[in-house]
């Protein structure tokens, strides 16, 4: 298997991802949507790291990184989420708008 | 041997991605997310990287999606049939991310990677362990400090106010 192949595997992973987010109505979707961009950059830096310099393991050592931030946003995210929903009675992003002036 | 693995994880992994994305039952949706996540693990193994397969495995599939099931039926009143799930954007978005995605796959088909056939590296976990404790102790430190903060901050956001 080629670096090509696994480069087109995360693009279209990143597309799906991009999809869900920009059509969805549930917040909780949303953010399922933004683990799938997650993986898709994750599969990206571990297949740089394994075909350009393997025994260099930096490209591991950041996806561990950007694993760790994705917990953590996925934490805050659903937080938010159940206040909002306690809140509005509802998780409709496009109900949300208390940013928007 | 190695193709038809790639092949059948990629498969298992964008199926199960376009399933999360277009399913009308959000918990069905969360059923196909750890599929798809369990198989993007497949393919760190694929690449050699067992510790991130094991931390994927754990970290998403264990503990991310606990926590997507959680928030999923705390708030599984507004996911019934009569919500709509997608919003008018649909052919839209759908275009757009067709869009995007000729884009890279033409700008990755254009650019010419500095590609090595060199052999993997031995006992990766030995060495992300080494690195993550001398070269890399400051980002380790940091994002420590980041799931502190996570912490604190998920406990106040969604505490009952009043209490």
């Amino acid at each position: 298997m080629q670096l090509m192949h696994y480069l087109t595997l995360a693009a279209v992973l990143f597309c799906i991802g991009f999809f869900g987010i920009i059509t969805r109505r549930n917040a909780v979707a949303v953010l399922m949507s933004l683990e799938l961009m997650f993986n898709a950059v994750n599969i990206n830096l571990v297949a740089f790291n394994r075909f350009t310099a393997p025994d260099d393991l930096v490209g591991q050592v950041f996806a561990v990184f950007v694993i760790v931030v994705a917990a953590a946003e996925a934490t805050i995210g659903l937080a938010i989420v159940i206040l909002i929903y306690r809140n509005w009675r509802g998780i409709d992003v496009d109900r949300v708008n208390l940013l928007k002036w | 041997m190695e193709a038809f693995t790639f092949y059948l994880f990629s498969f298992l992994i964008i199926v199960a991605a376009l399933a999360v994305v277009t399913m009308r039952n959000i918990f069905h949706c969360a059923l196909f997310l750890i599929l798809c996540l369990f198989s993007v693990a497949g393919i760190y193994v694929l690449l050699h990287a067992e510790f991130l397969a094991a931390v994927q495995v754990l970290i998403y599939v264990g503990a991310v999606s606990i926590l997507i099931i959680f928030a999923i039926m705390l708030t599984s009143r507004l996911a019934g049939r009569d919500v709509p799930m997608t919003n008018e954007q649909t052919f839209l978005g759908g275009f757009m991310s067709l869009v995007l995605l000729f884009t890279l796959v033409y700008a990755l088909k254009e650019t010419i990677f500095r590609v090595t056939a060199q052999a993997p590296a031995p006992q990766t976990t030995l060495r992300i362990g080494q690195m993550l404790l001398t070269d890399y102790v400051l980002p380790f430190e940091l994002v420590s400090v980041l799931l502190l903060a996570t912490l604190i901050g998920a406990i106040i956001i969604s505490r009952q106010e009043g209490n």
